[in-house]
């Protein structure tokens, strides 16, 4: 447990103070009213027993033993009592109405400022960041967030104010039990606080472990198949239950407390109560204090309830406002995360090129693109969009002391298909991360058509590169919606056209909905193979001038893989592509194969040259034919 | 459905029925301590007399330290209960899931299993410690404060059986009304977080197509759509507040004017001023009550739906199951098929495997081909009877694989699955899934049969680097080796390899299949690849299509004999081929 004393929960200043700032910069007016609301309502309700003094001093007390009592007086202050209360109640209305725009409204800016950040981060996040922790400040920080700032923020605010109204109330009529109150106010604030304490560092390691355990049933699940086949179910219960009664101790210590918070609270006033009555009585009947009559102890009595009810409040949002500052605190921790950076000035326009040669940017679709160079001197160059890939002397490690790729070189000229082999690991795919700049290279250059690739914007660098990989990811909506990822403004026969290219619509048409087939959790509902096809598809679509498929058909059998092949083969006529691939049917006919081992090119040529080099191309090659 | 449930509380029956009981205690001090603060009051204060004053007091503290008593135990009761069945209820379902057979995880899918193991439980929890506390003390505290007016007042006690149903009402239909509401707003939530995750997990694929934009126009639609309706569901939810206030007010001034009516005109014989004190307490607390019970109400119809999920793993039959007197040794790793049909849901019409009829010998090395869907693995998913044949009969060393005990059959039958996973841990805890009690030379043997000795010896920690969740820190290729490993670590006597080896690189899948070949020869090898080069030098190919068995034999007699196998060589061998 001693380690868990140093999580206790804390209050991030700077993140109150910024979450505040979010809140009060775009509803100003709103909380303007919210204020005078809250200070109204509060005002009623800390009336209301001043009330019930007032009609039992002024007016039950006097009429008593009266042979005709007149009721009038009553009957007005009762209603006034109407309209006041009236009036509070409205208030009360009109707050809790703009609360709810108020705290609504600053989440979906929370959350959409927390989205388009994310699309702005570099793939290095990605790559490095937990995806179920991204996901947790969508769900349980912004969870913790809305209930605190829809009813925390009000209940604190009211509480306050009551208690502000209540403490003036209670001076005015005896300052030495206002004391005695003040006095004890400490004591339960001190008992408050230490509950609350213990009570959070619980909460916060039952956070913790009920997202370990979380984690745990989500791996074992998913892996349920692998733990049937090894028959390691009893092992998984061990395991299980160990992580299951940390939980429990966690929780129950946590709700422990919180459950006893109320009735510690509660009763404190209670005794509080007792004490002011008796001690109100002992001074008022001893005469020592002139100014404390019999109806002043009474209504001070009235008011000491209404003052322990805003405490109680205030103590029972303390761990909720605690978690909601925490959560707030990570989401600004992603809202400040570094963006990628994109300096690039190449852009890509729709081109004119008449039979000199000569480009001219135009408006309308094309069907030839051109990149828009900007040079310092003012001077403003078109250059055709080709596809020529050059690599020149290429350093590159994913963490600054580990490089990975050492001094690549290689070019590829517009219409090439250039094949990388080689063990996993040897920095095939780091390879391809560069061209499209999900990383930097560290030392070196890559020129695209002869252009610095550091130069182009990164929008249209990518849009003028197609990307097919190993895992397919899909989206949620119809097939033909994902084939539309490739190219927004696609019509069906271009997507059919796409589609049968990549040898998809025979199985698409088969499905009952056809292309309206809705795909959902990353297209489960297909196989690797057809999810492999609607992902070339997609990148067919597009229509890109060069092309990067890693491992794009490792899950289409090869009698498939060969009808694909014939399909992308036409579709590649003229363009550039670079393929990874394991199986050597398919690089086979590429313009260059680049042997790649721990991030050196060890071997470059044709797959013939290659062969007859007897190195490890042979080698690798060999040992598929050996028996032949 | 709640007697299935309740079985989960067990061991913490005693607290469950503890907290209901000191809660009632609980809340009957609490409505007295009301009756005395008026009678000190009256009879103090009103009286000036310290005497009385103290001897309340003193009474009244007495009540008080009990209520503390039996508030603190209540909750401390509740906590234990509460999470103690959450606890239960999460063991109970986890091992019900560990006894699913693969039809009856398919039958759910993995991701609603993880679903109902873990938010679902959480909110029926909530249920659950509402039930027992909140549930218990709101319905006692109407009554008790019912009765406490009635006893000072019965006159007076009318007004609050005026309010009470108009209260009810106007909170039951604003409940009702926002529900539907709410219920929307989680779909839309899960849409909602279904796009991050998709986003989290494609970011390469936006990035590539350049669609950020288009993303996030996307999730601004459904955050919209969220802002609309939860604040359309708020705001019908922003009258309670206003109508608890109007019926407090309501019932002082009732009671006020009422009251201060009868205090004067029967001079305090009926009524006394403290009592009315207290009658505006119990109002509140009648009213305090019934704005809790249409809580419960709307928080119960909500885990209702949670409970019910819970349950239909609770009730689900592990499809398959031992048999009476079951075998525990597998003899040798011979298999035979002998007129087997399978059918994933058990309907004739949709049968992936169709008369299939196999003899396969102890230590024979088998390939199997075919293209994607026709049945390759169902065919293997058979023998460690992970799915049970539809019709006709498979026998593993002459014996039916029914008979056996299903943990000596698999731990004999070690099959390396498709979409296969290693799990957060070191490499050598991932190993030892095969073997609990292997040893470190055992999996180092194993690891090098499975020629990953050589890339793991490059790692720093060696043996004991960490392997991430699902594996992401390590490549494609690699995680296919480590996979074989493991299966080699328990030394079976058959070992199936379902498309193990495709991310390996065609060297390395050579030096595997030769390393099997030398160094457990005596083992049954099965191999589905789509790779020629991964079986033509296997003992016998077997060339599915479309849920048959379309020829037996080897690579030289297929590539003569056989359409599809000629096909799928000459697609893979072409041009180069020949050199």
């Amino acid at each position: 447990m001693k380690k868990m004393e140093d999580k206790r929960p804390e209050l991030n200043k700077g993140t109150v103070k910024r979450l505040l700032k979010i809140i009060t910069e775009r509803y100003k007016k709103h909380l303007f009213l919210v204020g005078i609301c809250l200070v109204i309502s509060s005002v009623v309700s800390v009336s209301a027993p001043l009330f019930s003094k007032k009609i039992i001093d002024e007016y039950i007390v006097p009429l008593l033993g009266t042979e005709n009592p007149v009721f009038d007086g009553l009957r007005n202050l009762i209603l006034i009592m109407c309209g006041v209360f009236l009036v509070g109640i409205i208030a009360t209305f009109i707050y809790n109405r703009l609360m709810v725009i108020i705290a609504q409204g600053t989440l979906k800016k929370i959350r959409d400022t927390m989205f388009s950040k994310m699309q702005k981060l570099p793939i290095r996040y990605f790559d490095t960041v937990p995806h179920g922790d991204v996901m947790s400040h969508y769900t349980n920080d912004t969870d913790t967030l809305e209930q605190m700032i829809s009813q925390s923020l009000p209940q604190l605010v009211s509480s306050i104010l009551s208690l502000i109204a209540v403490t003036i109330s209670m001076f005015a009529l005896s300052w030495q039990l206002t004391l005695f109150i003040f006095f004890f106010v400490i004591i339960m604030l001190r008992v408050t606080m230490s509950i609350t304490k213990r009570s959070g560092t619980y909460f916060i390691g039952q956070q913790e472990t009920l997202g370990k355990v979380n984690g745990y049933i989500e791996e074992m699940i998913n892996g349920q198949k692998v733990v049937k086949v090894f028959n390691y179910e009893d092992r998984a219960k061990k395991d299980f239950d160990q992580l299951n009664e940390n939980l429990y101790n966690n929780m129950v210590n946590a709700n422990k407390f919180a459950n006893i918070l109320m009735p510690v609270l509660n009763n404190l006033g209670n005794i509080e109560y007792v004490l002011v009555a008796i001690l109100g009585a002992i001074l008022a009947i001893s005469g020592k204090v002139p100014t404390l009559t019999i109806g002043t102890i009474s209504s001070f009595l009235a008011l000491t309830r209404s003052f322990n009810q805003p405490i109680r409040n205030v103590s029972s949002q303390a761990n909720t406002v605690v978690m909601a500052i925490a959560g707030a605190t990570r989401i600004f921790k992603l809202i400040d995360e570094e963006p990628e950076i994109d300096d690039g000035y190449v852009t890509l326009v729709n081109a004119k090129i008449d039979e000199k040669g000569n480009i001219t940017e135009t408006e309308e679709r094309t069907g030839k693109w051109a990149w828009k160079h900007p040079h310092h001197d003012g001077r403003l160059e078109y250059v055709e969009l080709k596809g020529h890939i050059e690599m020149e002397n290429v350093d590159f490690g994913y963490e600054p002391d580990k490089e990975i790729l050492h001094n690549i070189s290689l070019y590829a000229k517009p219409g090439q298909k250039i094949a990388f082999v080689g063990a996993t690991g040897a920095g095939k795919t780091t390879i391809t991360n560069l061209i499209n700049r999900f990383y930097d290279v560290e030392d070196g250059k890559i020129r695209y058509d002869g252009i610095n690739i550091n130069k182009i914007r990164k929008e249209d660098l990518r849009r003028s590169l197609g990307l097919v990989l190993q895992d397919t990811n899909l989206f949620t909506g119809t097939i033909k919606d994902n084939i539309k990822y490739g190219k927004l403004d696609a019509t069906d026969e271009e997507v059919i056209n796409a589609a049968k290219i990549a040898n998809a619509h025979e199985f698409i048409s088969m499905l009952p909905n056809g292309y309206d087939t809705m795909l959902t959790q990353n297209g489960s509902q297909l196989s690797q193979g057809q999810r492999q096809l609607i992902a070339i598809a997609r990148c067919a679509i597009n229509d890109p001038p060069v092309m990067i498929l890693d491992e794009a058909t490792s899950s289409i059998d090869t009698r498939t893989e060969k009808l694909v092949q014939e399909g992308m083969d036409k579709l590649m006529k003229g363009r550039t592509v670079f393929v990874i691939a394991h199986r050597l049917s398919t690089v086979r006919n590429a313009k260059a194969i680049m042997v790649l081992e721990h991030g050196n090119i060890i071997e470059r040529g044709t797959h013939e040259q290659l062969l007859e080099e007897k190195g490890e191309y042979y080698q690798l090659y060999t040992g598929a034919f050996e028996l032949e | 459905m709640i007697k299935k449930l309740a079985k989960s509380i067990r061991e913490y029956k005693k607290q469950a029925i503890l907290t209901p009981l000191s809660v009632a205690v609980e809340v009957v001090l609490e409505v007295i301590v009301p009756y005395f603060m008026a009678l000190l009051i009256d009879e103090g204060i009103n009286k000036s007399s310290i005497d009385n004053t103290v001897r309340i007091g003193i009474a009244l503290v007495v009540f008080t330290l009990l209520s503390l008593f039996f508030g603190a135990i209540s909750g401390m009761f509740a906590a234990k209960a509460g999470s103690g069945f959450a606890k239960n209820l999460r063991k109970d379902l986890y091992y019900k899931v560990q006894n699913f057979s693969f039809a009856n995880i398919d039958k759910f899918s993995t991701s609603s299993i993880v679903t109902r193991l873990t938010t679902d439980v959480t909110y029926v929890q909530h249920a659950f410690q509402m039930i027992i506390r909140i549930a218990i003390r709101a319905p006692l505290m109407l009554i008790f404060s019912l009765i406490m007016a009635i006893k000072i007042n019965l006159n007076m006690s009318f007004i609050f059986l005026g309010l009470i149903p108009f209260v009810a009402l106007v909170l039951f239909i604003i409940s009702r009304l926002a529900m539907p509401l709410f219920e929307k707003v989680f779909k839309k939530y899960d849409d909602l977080n279904n796009i991050v995750e998709e986003n989290t997990s494609g970011m390469r694929v936006v990035k590539s197509f350049c669609l950020e934009e288009k993303e996030k126009e996307k999730f601004n639609k459904k955050s919209e759509e969220i802002f609309g309706l939860f604040s359309k569901a708020e705001k019908i939810l922003a009258y309670n507040s206003p109508t608890m206030q109007f019926a407090m007010y309501a019932a002082m001034i009732l009671i006020a004017w009422i009251g201060a009516r009868i205090i004067v005109t029967t001079n305090s014989t009926e009524l006394t001023t403290g009592e009315l004190t207290s009658l505006i307490t119990y109002a509140i607390q009648v009213l305090f009550s019934i704005m809790m019970l249409t809580m419960i109400s709307v928080m119960l119809t909500i885990s209702m739906a949670s409970a019910k999920r819970i349950v239909e793993i609770l009730e689900e039959e592990p499809s398959i199951k031992n048999s009476a007197d079951p075998i525990t040794k597998v003899e040798d790793g011979s298999i035979e098929f002998k007129d087997v049909a399978f059918s994933y849901i058990g309907e004739k019409e949709k049968e992936v495997l169709k008369n299939i009829n196999l003899k396969i010998k102890s230590g024979e090395t088998v390939g199997i081909i075919g293209g994607t869907g026709v049945g390759k693995s169902s065919l293997v998913n058979l023998i460690p009877r992970l799915y049970d044949v539809t019709e006709g009969s498979l026998l593993v060393a002459g014996n039916n694989v029914k008979n056996y005990d299903i943990e000596t059959l698999r731990d004999a039958v070690s099959c390396v699955l498709q979409k296969n996973v290693l799990f957060s841990g070191t490499i050598k805890e991932n190993l030892r899934w095969g073997n609990e009690n292997a040893t470190d030379e055992e999996l180092i043997e194993a690891c090098k049969l499975a020629q990953a000795d050589s890339f793991i010896q490059e790692f720093p920690d060696k043996y004991d680097t960490y392997i991430e969740q699902g594996g992401t820190n390590v490549s494609g290729g690699q995680k296919q080796r480590l996979c074989i490993a493991r299966a080699l670590v328990k030394k079976p006597k058959i070992l199936i390899l379902d498309d193990s080896t495709s991310a390996v690189d065609t060297k390395t899948d050579k030096l595997i299949r030769d390393a099997f070949k030398n160094k457990i020869p005596n083992t049954t090898k099965i191999i589905i690849a789509q790779r020629i080069s991964s079986v033509e030098d296997c003992d016998k190919i077997i060339v599915m299509k479309q849920g048959k068995i379309d020829a037996i034999g080897t690579h030289e007699e297929l590539i003569k004999s056989n359409e599809i196998y000629k096909e799928v060589y000459e697609s893979q061998t072409q041009q180069g081929g020949a050199a």
